[in-house]
């Protein structure tokens, strides 16, 4: 599949902003986090720039932007309708907890419940976000189990990363955001390489023969395309990335988005001060580039059965 | 809505039967369906750099050709796809604005253009690239099955076909009611075995495919006899005689 950028922007920074909605909605009710209305603007900010330009940014693929409300209607058979119901509907108690939170300083009672309903909604985006991909039947490495924990754990690990940097300007020696963000790392190492490990060792149950319900004389092969040039099928969804950039690419994710972010979440939490804050910092940088080749791969590795009908064996 | 409408029982499934033993991939039913279509419900299908080097633009049917089985037994079969307008249509239900509807009285899947946001899911949701976007109007686009066509009180009766039916020069394309179980079409493809393409996805595609029959000639069959014994025995001679004496007979045999 054709990896967009506006679609791998939109899927990552989005993913990181909810995750960060989610964690600062149920840490903050429960006192875990610094009440400041100082680190509720830092914090909450973060997390709706981050959503809403994720959102901005997936509208720059519609082909009509300006009709994008209408995606909102179809709630009850498309995810991609979801999704969109879902991440507008979160900024409702997403709001009103921020208001809650910065300008009157309350964190608990109903405003705290509001804080919990915004991680409850955030959570829900998140897994539609997932499911739009899981969805698809013609596309193998993504219609699989793997497809929604990935997001989940990738957002959880962002967000994790992005609290521990924020709390450093509030607190000098934080202690569970740290343990969290290397916790949430490795839980993210692990689904992604075992959905690297899935689409490795399987294929989809589609082959040329069933595709063009030939095969009784044997091998089925392409003899002619039905055109010389590219169409708008191969260049959406006949997308080819070469064996040698494939496994690079996953070594500069599995190190930018999982090792190093690890190791310097692991530093924050044994270190402090200064040294801890540019540990945490750095894990921000380090896995956004991870997690953006990692996004990247997830479209590019993708293989559409139409491609079947274009000379290839398996999908 | 971009909900599937109910099923009923005897319910109109209009759609083709394509047959690959007699399609000779001649690509007149895709320029039909060009020429038709891009002056019809979905007009235009627009070209990009026509004249130049990487032309493309926007068909609703397209002719692959495939080889099937290896050596002499192998068979060229040419392959005409488009939308198959299917009972279970992903694209329509991932549809986040109801752009993308399958409509109840006759099972045709069709796209309202005016609703159409251009966020191309449905086409990723096609497991037959059936849908193709057009980059000029921002939305997509695909086989109405020639809806102006099969209803269509101007053109006489028998030319209420699609186009790409209409044009086909051998008759290897037939239209027709699916669901009905008595209907030309349908008797068709239980005589010959017609089939779904990728029936496992679940897609219950509307359109079949009649495969090429079995039990034709092998190569060898094929060979008339006289020419092979000719040619055995012109090798046997070649074989024997010494270059001296393959010029007398030369010689002789004038």
């Amino acid at each position: 599949m054709h990896p967009a950028l506006s679609i791998v922007f939109f899927t990552t920074a989005s993913g990181a902003g909810f995750a960060l909605l989610l964690l600062l909605g149920l840490a903050v009710p429960l006192g875990l986090l610094p009440e400041s209305s100082g680190f509720g603007f830092l914090a909450l900010a973060t997390a709706f720039v981050l959503t809403a330009a994720g959102l901005v940014s997936s509208a720059f693929h519609l082909g009509h932007p300006e009709r994008a409300w209408r995606a909102f209607s179809q709630w009850r058979s498309s995810w991609l309708s979801r999704e969109g119901v879902m991440s507008v509907v979160t900024f409702v108690p997403a709001a009103i907890f921020a208001i809650g939170w910065i300008f009157f300083g309350v964190t608990d009672g109903v405003i705290g419940l509001f804080g919990v309903l915004a991680a409850i909604c955030a959570a829900v985006t998140i897994a539609c976000t997932g499911m739009i991909y899981a969805s698809l039947k013609p596309i193998h490495q993504w219609h699989n189990r793997w497809v929604v924990p990935n997001y989940f754990t990738l957002g959880l690990m962002a967000g994790f990363l992005l609290l521990d940097l924020l709390i450093r300007f509030w607190t000098v020696r934080p202690v569970w955001t740290p343990l969290l963000a290397l916790l949430t790392v490795l839980a993210a190492w692990w689904t992604k390489e075992a959905y690297w490990r899935f689409i490795d060792t399987t294929s989809a149950p589609s082959t040329v023969a069933g595709a063009t319900a030939l095969g009784s004389r044997g091998r089925v092969r392409m003899l002619e395309s039905p055109h010389t040039q590219d169409n708008y099928l191969l260049q959406e969804m006949g997308f080819r990335i070469a064996r040698k950039h494939k496994t690079r690419l996953r070594l500069i994710a599995r190190i930018a988005g999982f090792v190093l972010p690890a190791l310097l979440s692991l530093i924050a939490l044994l270190g402090s001060g200064m040294t801890a804050a540019i540990a945490a910092a750095l894990a921000v940088l380090s896995a956004a580039l991870g997690l953006v080749v990692e996004r990247w791969l997830f479209f590019a590795e993708a293989k559409h059965t139409v491609t079947l009908y274009y000379g290839a064996d398996a999908v | 809505m971009t909900d599937l409408p109910p099923s009923y029982p005897g319910q109109k499934k209009l759609g083709l039967v394509i047959d690959l033993d007699i399609c000779v991939g001649c690509h007149a039913c895709a320029t039909a369906c060009k020429e038709w279509n891009t002056g019809g419900h979905m007009a235009p299908l627009p070209d990009f750099n026509a004249y130049g080097d990487d032309a493309w633009g926007v068909w609703f049917n397209r002719i692959h050709s495939f080889e099937d089985g290896e050596g002499e037994s192998a068979c060229t079969v040419h392959f005409p796809k488009s939308c198959l307008h299917c009972d279970e249509p992903a694209c329509v239900t991932v549809c986040p604005t109801g752009a993308s509807y399958k409509r109840a009285e006759d099972g045709i899947v069709l796209v309202n253009e005016s609703l159409c946001i251009g966020c191309k899911l449905c086409s990723w949701a096609c497991p037959y690239g059936a849908r193709e976007f057009d980059a000029d109007a921002g939305v997509m686009k695909k086989c109405t099955l020639c809806i102006d066509r099969i209803y269509n009180a101007n053109l006489a009766p028998e030319e209420r076909q699609p186009a790409c039916v209409m044009v086909c020069p051998t008759k290897a394309r037939f239209f027709g009611d699916l669901g009905d179980p008595n209907s030309a079409v349908s008797e068709l493809v239980a005589t010959r075995g017609g089939a779904d393409l990728m029936p496992e996805l679940g897609y219950r595609p509307v359109n079949k495919y009649l495969p090429p029959r079995r039990g034709r000639m092998r190569a060898e069959d094929r060979a008339p006899a006289p020419l092979t014994a000719l040619v055995a025995e012109a090798q046997r001679e070649s074989d024997a005689a010494h270059p001296l004496l393959r010029w007398v007979d030369r010689l002789l045999s004038r």
